[in-house]
């Protein structure tokens, strides 16, 4: 069985529990298995502005301690996904640093030696498990579903250390969202940045960012956008929602989550989805699934063509 | 007369020090929300609240948390085992002992009529007690000086609280076991209660005693003959045995009183059970006059703070009454250091040296805070940095053994700071992400004004950017920031910089401004030009560093491979650092 060490991070536990959940219960469907390890600290990622040296230990420290149980590290958040990527990019390449967070390292008995691997959800769901075993897995699909899907910058860039996607034009989260029958529509301002990293620094600026984003996916037909990182979800979803007040703009673009999606085409426990936790209301999404019937219909009018096909073939 | 008069003086410094420290639970202001609601309102306000609380559906909550964490201490035994049987251990068989032993006169008779000291199951029971909290302390010992739990830190009131209770327990111990061996004690008794006067019985009891209960004669010794034995046992019988149990029960002062029974003697002569008794009493009493001031305060406090927090909610009670469970929050810890094990940016500490980084150490310097006690500006800015210094995770909140809304006393605390006016560096980072999206709910006086000041406080130290039509040389005039932009290898890529402005082009904020440079300073490829010629002033007084989103899409996009976003990183941690260097004094900072 394929077995990660769940790096949760500081966001979701403390304010995106719908995340947790709805990933758990997807995960255990696809038969992976979770490792939490509860001496996990702060990736690091909020300290980089202001002391390098704190990022890179409190990466280092992380990545030291799923190494001690010889496990790869699976990130849910963007973010941290880059911090720690950073952090085993910048150790392996320059040995005098590594040696030198070693031995702050040592004094818990840790040592990081870079023998894990960092992965972000999205790309264990589409390399490690597969599209096919995704589409396996699923109860329904979508009908007529438009997806603006966000991609999240700190997966793509800096792709030299990330190597998560193609940087220019990556289609990894397209090919996940389709799989749920969901269409990824194309916009714009996709690998644009959600203005989140801005969010409490300079938030005109960063209501500016967000704002011109989800107009952008609204104008180009989206019906949802959707992300896999607290950071871009909370945005989205609860600066979202600060932004219509604010601005007077009255017609949102609400949020899912990946894992929301994917989930509830799995068929997965309402509960552990979580639709109602988001801010603003995404449970309209619902009704977008097919129902038993339309999967019966669907499937009757497959086995007629493939009769008429063999029909015509045994004619022929 | 002593005990009397020395209890009820311990009784009356108790009550004074409790009255006092509930007051201060209606006094101490600690957040901005608190500063205008006043003292007698918070205390009416809590009185409703208590009230309103028992007389509704509410009350089952309260009843749960009592037994669940309060009496069983699930809390503590979710985080560790064996710290849950230290602290079980030892407040277990110290309440007992305080029911069955200290206050025996009103609680144990009253239950069991024929009580007596000496007699089963009730000497066995005290030995038991007493052996129960004495494993505790040495587990406690064990915890913190062997063991080395990491980020536990060991203060006065820590050593206070152990040696207090080693004290009690140790006295009455050996106190028991004085008694057991001291003649005089055994004469008086027979004297007393025995009414035998031919010297034939008296000896043959005493032979008894000798052997069976531990008691030093300065007459006789071992061996007796069974005769001799046998007539003692007898009298014993008759005279004794209703009110004495064999001392085997009383396995803890036994043992002690086989170890020092060949200074039997000398310890009768020397009165030492009296001298112990003392000890034993005023132990037990200076433990309870300094109670509300010990960390011992909080058998009290955690409890009331556990079930305040179990019906309390954030926007649903009062803030009147928030701001009193706050003020008692700071009595409740125990200073046990689960939140520091179990916070998220420890890691901080091994590069930025201040101790209020440790959610377990912040506490004491927000007590001193709450307590109005001046502060001066290089400990507020101290307590500032570590209350910042925070992601919001709310882990420490989560494991809290007694309930403890840290999370909320952090950010309550960093506001009012905040607003104080030293400038904070660590709000120009993604740790304010949380305090953005709390603004409208909890932020309320000035929300940009931190953020001003910090920007403000390093443009002051960048004199260049005032100056704006002045003519620079083209030589590089400070070698030393091109050498200072070295955390890592890649940052140096910077001189490669040909200037083709494709960061600028791509950059996010750039283009969000219909004239950017008003609003940002140098953009992006002017700061590496500016980083190449050494001009810190312009690279680090710029705001476009903080208004980086650091998406990386200049980095991606360099032609010549210049790590745009890293070099701006680096450039914002030098840009702090210079001014903490320039502002703070250098004991201030390692």
């Amino acid at each position: 069985m394929m077995e990660f060490a769940l790096f949760l991070g500081c966001t979701i536990p403390a304010r995106l529990n719908q995340y947790e959940s709805s990933s758990r219960a997807v995960l255990e469907k696809l038969g992976v298995g979770l490792v939490d390890i509860r001496e996990f600290n702060c990736c690091g990622y909020p300290l980089r502005n202001i002391d390098f040296k704190v990022f890179l230990l409190s990466s280092a420290r992380n990545l030291a301690l799923a190494e001690k149980k010889n496990l790869n590290v699976m990130t849910l958040c963007k973010c941290c996904y880059g911090s720690l990527k950073k952090a085993d990019f910048l150790m392996k390449e320059d040995a005098f640093l590594k040696k030198e967070v070693n031995t702050i390292l040592e004094k818990e008995g840790l040592k990081y030696e870079g023998r894990s691997e960092v992965k972000h959800l999205l790309s264990i769901l589409h390399k490690d498990i597969g599209i096919e075993a995704i589409k396996g897995k699923m109860a329904t699909t979508f009908k007529g579903v438009k997806i603006a899907t966000h991609y999240g910058c700190h997966a793509l860039r800096p792709s030299q250390v990330v190597g998560f996607d193609n940087p220019i034009a990556p289609s990894l989260f397209d090919q996940l969202v389709e799989a749920t029958g969901a269409e990824s529509i194309e916009w714009q301002m996709k690998l644009e940045c959600c203005g989140a990293p801005l969010w409490g620094i300079n938030d005109r600026l960063s209501m500016d960012l967000t704002l011109k984003k989800l107009t952008d996916g609204k104008k180009s037909g989206a019906d949802y956008v959707c992300a896999a990182c607290p950071y871009c979800h909370i945005q989205f979803d609860k600066v979202q929602k600060m932004i219509l007040s604010q601005r007077n703009v009255n017609h949102p673009l609400p949020s899912i989550l990946y894992t929301q999606l994917l989930g509830l085409s799995m068929g997965i426990d309402r509960k552990a989805i979580g639709l109602e936790m988001n801010e603003i209301p995404a449970s309209g999404i619902e009704e977008l699934l097919k129902t038993e019937a339309e999967l019966a219909a669907e499937r009757e009018m497959a086995q007629q063509k493939e009769i008429k096909k063999e029909k015509e073939s045994t004619k022929q | 007369m002593f005990l009397k008069v020395s209890l009820y003086i311990s009784l009356i410094i108790f009550v004074l020090a409790l009255i006092y420290k509930v007051s201060t639970w209606f006094r101490y202001k600690i957040g901005i929300g608190a500063t205008e609601i006043p003292t007698a309102a918070r205390f009416f306000s809590a009185i409703k609240g208590i009230l309103s609380t028992i007389f509704s559906a509410k009350i089952l909550t309260l009843l749960k948390v009592f037994v669940l964490d309060v009496l069983l201490q699930f809390r503590i035994l979710r985080e560790d085992f064996l710290r849950w049987l230290m602290h079980i251990l030892i407040y277990g068989g110290f309440i007992l002992l305080l029911l069955m032993h200290a206050l025996d006169k009103y609680v144990t008779v009253a239950i069991w009529k024929n009580y007596y000291s000496t007699i089963n199951p009730f000497m066995f029971l005290r030995d038991l007690f007493g052996a129960l909290v004495i494993v505790g302390v040495i587990i406690a010992i064990y915890r913190r000086f062997i063991l080395k739990v990491p980020r536990m830190f060991t203060n006065a009131m820590d050593i206070y609280a152990i040696i207090i209770v080693a004290i009690i327990m140790l006295s009455g111990i050996f106190l028991e076991a004085s008694k057991m061996v001291a003649y005089s004690d055994y004469k008086r008794m027979v004297d007393e209660y025995s009414g035998l006067s031919d010297p034939q019985e008296l000896k043959a009891l005493e032979a008894h005693w000798v052997k069976e209960f531990g008691t030093v004669s300065p007459n006789l010794k071992g061996p007796f003959d069974e005769k001799t034995l046998a007539q003692g046992k007898d009298l014993h019988q008759s005279s004794c045995a209703e009110c004495h149990a064999r001392p085997q029960w009383a396995f803890a002062g036994y043992g002690t009183a086989k170890v020092i029974s060949p200074i039997g003697l000398g310890i009768d002569q020397a009165r030492l059970p009296s001298i112990l008794w003392y000890i034993h009493i005023l132990a037990c009493f200076v433990g309870l006059a300094y109670l509300p001031f010990s960390k011992m305060f909080h058998i009290f406090t955690s409890a009331l703070s556990l079930l305040a927090n179990s019906v309390m909610e954030k926007g649903k009670s009062s803030p009147a009454n928030i701001a009193t469970r706050q003020a008692l929050e700071l009595d409740a810890c125990t200073h046990c250091g689960t939140c520091s094990l179990r916070c998220s940016v420890i890691m901080a500490f091994e590069e930025i040296t201040n101790m209020n980084i440790f959610p377990s150490e912040k506490i004491a310097s927000i007590k001193a805070l709450a307590s109005g006690k001046e502060l001066s500006a290089g400990q507020l800015k101290h307590i500032q940095e570590g209350v910042t210094l925070c992601t919001n995770c709310y882990r420490c909140t989560v494991v809290c053994p007694v309930g403890i809304n840290l999370q909320d006393l952090w950010f309550n605390i960093r506001e009012t700071l905040l607003q104080k006016g030293y400038p904070e560096f660590l709000v120009l980072s993604p740790l304010s992400f949380y305090r953005g999206l709390m603004k409208e709910e909890t932020v309320q006086r000035d929300y940009e004004k931190p953020l001003i000041q910090a920007r403000e406080a390093i443009a002051v130290q960048c004199d260049l950017m005032k100056k704006k039509d002045k003519v620079l040389p083209l030589t590089p005039t400070n070698r030393k920031l091109q050498s200072g932009l070295n955390l890592s290898a890649q940052a140096k890529t910077f001189s490669v910089c040909f200037g083709c402005q494709t960061c600028t082009t791509v950059c996010p904020v750039v283009g969000n401004y219909e004239n950017p440079q008003e609003a940002l300073g140098l953009l992006p490829h002017q700061i590496m030009h500016a980083a190449g010629l050494g001009l810190r002033d312009l690279a680090f007084g710029s705001n476009m560093l903080w208004d980086c989103l650091t998406c990386y899409q200049c980095q991606e996009q360099c032609p010549q491979g210049v790590h745009v976003t890293d070099v701006l990183y680096e450039l914002k941690n030098l840009a702090v650092k210079r001014v903490r260097e320039k502002t703070l004094q250098p004991t201030e900072r390692k």
